[in-house]
């Protein structure tokens, strides 16, 4: 290396650099809750790079508007240069931070690990299946079920909160007041940092023109994603504390927030991966694009296979749609901390940092 | 090879900035075949209007993103303040008139505003500002062109326009490296100014023009321009003179825009490169005065100044681009800028002696004058004391040229045998009609967009 090459930035130096020169200039205040923020400071520490960059949703509005990208000498492309930060930063939060750095890169290692998660079950299933039982416990015992899926669910779950301990240390936050958890769930819920404010839409699979259709097809495995967690939920507590045993009839809470919620998971999946195939890699973080595309593949696949295995009820496939759907779950939760997952976390938390900071 | 030679083009528009394409946008929903010329490639493509952030805007009631009223009257008064009167008034209150009926065509059209931005506050009633700034106006204007069925053509620098009996008959442009000549029944010429040929500035303003930097596009050479000047079309503004800013000497060449400008003057001392004071830096609140200090600073040797500031007024203005020179000592900092060390310590203790004691109000004019010295600094004169010291250099940055095409209400260009029957100009390249001297901020692009509009519907009216 030549001795008059200049250093290579790191991330969040680079991110610095951009957001000052965005600091001077402002046009973008409009699009989302970045430029707001950045306009609240004259210096940028790591940790206020890190919140920026958690806060940003890469809807793009502010790379098409910018006259200063390249070739221009400034060379802003403050899209890309967040989702890098945001990806060191999830890196660096995660623990242990080796799976972080593969299943976040590497779509192989997510394939990887639904294939063992699959492979698991479909021993499960086979091996260890119980004398007695009704519907998909006529496969795996209920008890059995709970001695995977407990852990499998809550170990993701603690590795998370220590990664966002980090975060909200890093970022400086403060105490979180009602009004902050308010603020940042109703942003969340809407999407609003992705609406592109008064363009109505982000720039995504169309370059320079507005579209919703990535803000939809989010709101979809994002409401889908929910609807199933609270299915599963309404199972969990119908068993334990109304004594009330799956299979679950059509009408019941379980599959009437099930149905529907994989239905919208399974859509939206498809959605976001087919517009990620039209939108220009070099906004976002590259080498993550194999990863990210993965994970959505992923999350498409828990609801396509569960809706499978509700659809094939009282049929010889349900043993094995039942393994296939529970290692696919088995596979989500465990590389949660890892996956692009966990932007849902961080990013709820720097809403709710800016929250406070919007004071 | 592109094929746009085999068409005889009903509209074409030289120039794809903000008023060639309202122009190219209203022949085209009339059924117009209309080609518009991009002499940049298309990252760079839209002129100026890149570098724009909002239109200045009448408005009877709230409108759209702006809040109560903005009349013909005080609209007018402000023009005639920044001009000194050279305006023409007739044109001048039919621009303020129509802006009213813009904003919402450009929302039709796919124009997004939001409201002022910060640090802009003053503006919110008088400008809406475009979501994104100007860029991403002129990207909603080109996919709307582009929909209606609108060819453009990027890298194509138009060098001759054929005009023949006061009519235009077809026009010479290098495509993509090739010379080929385009016909069309009726032109409009959006090329905008001169003030990126460096040349043509320093025969008009001298010398010390190349040493100017130029805040806005590279590809505004007036090529077009001087064509039609050549041909004996009437022309209006000043030739000489050009609209400059004073903003930060460490800018690019070209294309800086609106982050190389710089605040901090008014809470400064400005010296030249002899160290020496030469202009009151608390006459006004700095939108006021930022536009005499691009001729200040030229008038300088070198046509460099500094700002010298201290710690106390680092938070007073809005951050700058590039972090400024810093150091402990004056003498430190007049090394890292280059000047001398013992003039900058006379100028500043000089300075520093002639203030007096009052409170310091740095959002209003707050009477806080030096005594005895020659210039004053009539407000915000607080002693440059306290460690660490901040400086920038400061350099002329030409926004926007004002000779241009004389045209009339409907956006006609003349020539010596009267009015040219199919040739119509908007934008910069006839700004000077209406702005003669100084400039009003949002107001170029009310030209532009009130006369593209205007051509747009003349020229299609006549092949239609």
């Amino acid at each position: 290396m030549s001795l008059d090459t200049p250093p290579r930035l790191t991330a969040t130096d680079e991110a610095r650099r951009q957001v000052e020169i965005c600091n001077a200039c402002r046009y973008c205040e409009g699009y989302c809750a970045v430029f707001p923020a950045i306009t609240r400071e004259r210096a940028f520490a790591d940790g206020d790079i890190t919140q920026l960059a958690s806060l940003c949703h890469n809807c793009r509005g502010c790379y098409y508007a910018c006259q200063y990208t390249e070739p221009h000498e400034f060379a802003l492309n403050l899209p890309a240069a967040l989702a890098e930060v945001r990806v060191e930063s999830w890196d660096r939060f995660a623990w242990p931070a080796g799976p972080a750095r593969l299943f976040q890169t590497s779509g192989v290692a997510l394939g990887g690990a639904l294939v063992v998660g699959i492979a698991l079950l479909f021993w499960a299933v086979s091996v260890l299946q119980p004398d007695s039982g009704e519907g998909f416990y006529a496969y795996l015992s209920h008890g059995l079920m709970v001695a995977i899926f407990a852990p499998a669910f809550l170990f993701p779950l603690a590795v998370i909160a220590l990664g966002l301990r980090c975060y909200w240390a890093e970022v400086g936050g403060a105490r979180i007041r009602w009004g902050h958890l308010q603020a940042a769930m109703i942003d969340a819920g809407r999407l609003k940092n992705l609406s592109g404010g008064a363009a109505g839409g982000c720039n995504f699979e169309k370059g320079d023109r507005y579209s919703q259709a990535r803000r939809h097809a989010h709101q979809a495995v994002f409401w889908g994603f929910l609807l199933c967690f609270a299915s599963t939920s309404s199972g969990t507590v119908l068993h334990y504390v109304f004594d009330l045993q799956a299979p679950y009839g059509p009408f019941s809470l379980p599959k009437l927030l099930g149905v529907p919620g994989g239905i919208l998971l399974t859509i939206g999946a498809v959605g976001l991966a087919w517009l990620k195939t039209k939108a220009d890699p070099a906004l976002g973080a590259p080498s993550v694009w194999g990863g990210e595309m993965a994970f959505v593949a992923l999350l498409g696949a828990t609801g396509a296979t569960g809706l499978a295995l509700y659809a094939a009820t009282g049929t010889g496939l349900v043993q094995p749609l039942l393994a296939l759907h529970l290692g696919t779950v088995l596979a989500f939760f465990l590389t949660t901390p890892y996956s692009k997952m966990v932007h849902g976390f961080y990013r709820m938390a720097a809403l709710v940092r800016d929250a406070q900071l919007k004071g | 090879m592109t094929g746009l030679d085999k068409t005889l083009w009903d509209v074409i528009v030289v120039g794809g900035g903000n008023a060639g394409l309202c122009a190219a946008i209203e022949a085209a929903e009339t059924g117009a075949k209309v080609l518009i010329l991009e002499s940049a490639p298309k990252t760079y493509r839209g002129g100026n209007s890149r570098h724009t952030r909002n239109f200045r805007c009448m408005h009877d009631g709230p409108l759209s993103v702006l809040t109560g009223s903005y009349g013909e009257d005080e609209y007018f008064d402000d023009l005639i303040r920044v001009t000194k009167g050279k305006t023409d008034e007739g044109l001048a209150r039919m621009t303020i008139r129509t802006s009213q009926d813009c904003l919402p065509w450009m929302e039709a059209h796919g124009v997004a505003f939001q409201k002022a931005l910060s640090g802009t506050l003053s503006l919110s009633r008088t400008n809406a500002f475009f979501l994104g700034g100007g860029k991403a106006l002129v990207n909603a204007y080109y996919n709307t062109a582009v929909d209606l069925g609108v060819r453009v053509a990027y890298d194509a620098e138009v060098t001759h326009i054929s005009v023949e009996a006061g009519r235009f008959q077809g026009l010479d442009v290098t495509l993509a490296g090739q010379p080929t000549r385009i016909e069309g029944r009726a032109l409009v010429l959006a090329s905008g100014g001169f003030q990126a040929d460096l040349d043509w500035l320093a025969d008009a303003w001298g010398p010390a023009a190349r040493n100017f930097l130029i805040r806005g596009t590279p590809y505004n050479r007036g090529v077009v321009l001087r064509d039609m000047l050549d041909q004996g079309a009437d022309s209006v503004g000043d030739p000489t003179q050009c609209h400059a800013v004073a903003i930060d000497g460490r800018s690019p060449k070209f294309d800086g825009g609106i982050v190389t400008r710089l605040d901090c003057v008014p809470f400064s001392v400005v010296v030249n490169n002899q160290g020496e004071r030469f202009y009151d830096e608390g006459e006004d609140v700095w939108p006021k005065r930022y536009a005499i200090w691009g001729r200040l600073v030229a008038a300088q040797p070198d046509q460099v100044a500094y700002c010298i500031i201290d710690s106390k007024s680092i938070e007073n203005f809005m951050p700058s681009v590039y972090p400024p020179e810093q150091a402990d000592t004056l003498e430190g900092l007049a090394q890292k800028l280059g000047i001398s060390g013992s003039k900058l310590r006379d100028t500043v203790d000089a300075f520093n002696a002639a203030c007096q004691p009052g409170t310091f109000q740095p959002t209003e004019l707050d009477g806080l004058s030096t005594t005895g010295l020659t210039p004053p600094k009539t407000n915000w004169a607080r002693p440059i004391t306290e460690g660490p010291y901040y400086g920038y250099s400061l350099r002329p940055g030409v926004t926007f040229t004002y000779l241009g095409l004389k045209v009339d209400d409907r956006a006609r260009v003349f020539g010596q045998a009267g009015v040219m029957h199919n040739i119509w100009a908007t934008g910069e390249i006839m700004a000077g009609s209406i702005l003669g001297e100084g400039y009003l901020a949002g107001f170029g692009m009310t030209i532009g967009t009130v006369f593209g509009r205007i051509a747009g519907q003349e020229a299609a009216a006549h092949v239609a």
